[in-house]
């Protein structure tokens, strides 16, 4: 048993070697597969990333009237936060603070100073800024919790109306990124896949005579698909070698000029927060589509 | 030793290669088939070796049943046959040592066994200095020595030799004759399938003819008569 598990190593080897042209297209068209999976990775971290920025900066608002006691507003933060699991995050602006950031915002502009002063009071009302995890649907249930809830005598208006399209265009945008992005994903790895099975068909293709021989002096099946097997794992694992490397390179080269773009993306950190993950896509998929391509050919011309 | 029970095969569509054919052959004997091209003498080697099942009839190994025995037991019986083809069958990703060598290493022998064993055969078929070559760069002469030896290092009780001067020249043809008939002198069964006239007239073996997937002659000490 050993022996002959060391035999089919040493024959795996040999034929790696000895059919350089072969060996070589297997693993860069195997190179380039990973590459477009690996490539599906970050952009499913893109993607998410992008998504959840997008998501947090929706909110529908319940302005509280004039005068209302931030203890009342904070009890009825609480509970809001009972009755409504969907909410992400609720946080209370004092009129003072939305005073603050309007101000803030809107530094330098010298025509909003005169309307403020000639105002002459703070215009700004106690509020409670509310998030929920996304889904349109939830906003709306929030907001009309709200008009309906004990406290509703103390809102002076919920601004969900106002969202209302925003919200539904976001969260449309952001399922479909999503949706499509699995989609084209799997439509990719399929015709990766494929481009991967031809290519280590020819290369089996090619011992379709040595095959033949070899069953004819009486090698056992595994005898024969075992060194396919093993070329497939080598395959495999010298592709995931160059991937992880061109992969780690490309994300420390691109990772500053995204970060431009996307403030709080590490491209490289993703790499590196992700590594071992990626490793096993890499690796897995290499080798998984590496063995099952050598599998299906060689079983076809063992039946022969 | 092998034995054919009304053997039919017949090939899809519909076209029967062989058509009820019967016929034994005993251990040590050396039995020539012959019959012109497409005639069926590769369908035989094929259900000896039991790559194919017959569509009729039964094709027994020493008694044993090739179309109910199990695929371990083929494998044992193929390893147990030295065969030798018009297109040689070597492995071409292997050198002539290797050649040899991967029957025995298939057969499960020990590494200084097979050392020795592919050595001294090779040594024999004057194919030592050699030993590094792959087979595309032997003649074809050389080539259908590397086959010889293949098939004699594992010491077969039986010798399938398909065609196996049909890609050679005369001195060569005569070589590997003589070196069959050394083989069957030595207690070997052997099974020669040609076409080669000259050959089969001056063996003087038993001759089993095959016409239109027929036998229509089974003697004792034939001749090439078609």
């Amino acid at each position: 048993m050993f022996t002959n598990i060391s035999r089919i190593i040493k024959f795996a080897f040999q034929d790696f070697s000895r059919n350089k042209g072969v060996s070589i297209a297997a693993i860069f068209v195997l190179i380039v597969t990973i590459l477009l999976v690996t490539g599906l990775f970050f952009f499913q971290g893109i993607a998410s990333y992008l998504t959840l920025e997008i998501q947090n900066k929706i909110d529908i608002t319940a302005y509280f009237k004039e005068g209302t006691p931030e203890q009342d507003i904070l009890n009825a933060k609480d509970e809001i936060l009972k009755i409504s699991p969907d909410i992400k995050n609720i946080e209370y602006v004092s009129p003072d603070q939305a005073f603050q950031a309007f101000s803030e915002k809107h530094m330098g502009d010298e025509v909003l100073a005169r309307a403020l002063e000639q105002v002459g009071s703070n215009p700004f009302l106690p509020s409670l800024n509310i998030t929920t995890t996304g889904d349109p649907l939830q906003y709306e249930q929030v907001a009309n919790t709200l008009q309906t809830s004990g406290f509703a005598e103390l809102i002076e208006k919920v601004d969900f109306s106002e969202k209302k399209d925003t919200i539904e265009k976001v969260y449309s945008i952001t399922t479909n990124i999503n949706r499509y992005g699995i989609i084209i994903g799997i439509l990719l790895i399929l015709v990766a896949m494929l481009v991967v099975f031809n290519t280590i068909k020819l290369a089996v293709d090619s011992s379709k005579e040595e095959i033949a021989t070899m069953r004819i002096v009486g090698a056992s099946d595994w005898f024969i698909r075992g060194p396919f097997i093993i070329q497939g794992i080598i395959y495999g694992f010298i592709a995931f070698i160059f991937c992880i490397l061109i992969s780690g390179v490309f994300a420390y080269i691109l990772s500053p000029k995204l970060s431009v773009i996307m403030p709080g993306f590490g491209m490289f950190n993703y790499f590196l927060t992700n590594f071992w993950i990626l490793v096993l896509i890499q690796l897995g998929f290499g080798t998984a589509v590496g063995i099952l391509s050598s599998l299906i050919v060689v079983r076809k011309y063992l039946q022969v | 030793m092998i034995k054919f029970d009304k053997v039919t095969k017949i090939y899809p569509p519909n076209t029967a290669v062989l058509k009820d054919v019967s016929f034994e052959i005993n251990e040590g004997e050396f039995v020539s088939i012959i019959g012109k091209s497409g005639v069926g003498k590769t369908t035989i080697t094929r259900l000896i070796l039991g790559l194919e099942d017959p569509t009729y009839g039964d094709v027994y190994f020493r008694n044993k049943n090739m179309r109910i025995t199990d695929h371990l037991q083929i494998h044992k019986i193929r390893r147990s046959i030295g065969g030798i083809y018009q297109d040689y069958k070597l492995l071409p990703a292997k050198t002539v040592y290797e050649n040899v060598a991967y029957v025995l290493e298939v057969k499960g022998v020990e590494q200084n066994e097979i050392r020795k064993e592919t050595d001294k055969v090779l040594e024999t078929i004057g194919l030592k200095d050699k030993i590094n070559n792959f087979p595309k760069e032997l003649s074809g002469g050389e080539q259908q020595r590397l086959a010889v030896a293949r098939a004699l290092v594992i010491h077969p009780k039986i010798i399938i030799a398909d065609e196996p001067t049909g890609n050679l020249d005369p001195y060569n043809t005569y070589e590997v004759i003589s070196l069959l008939e050394k083989i069957n002198k030595a207690g070997t069964t052997v099974i020669l399938l040609t076409h080669n006239r000259e050959i089969i007239n001056k063996l003087g073996k038993r001759v089993i003819t095959l016409v239109g997937g027929e036998i229509i002659r089974d003697e004792a000490e034939g001749r090439f008569i078609i």
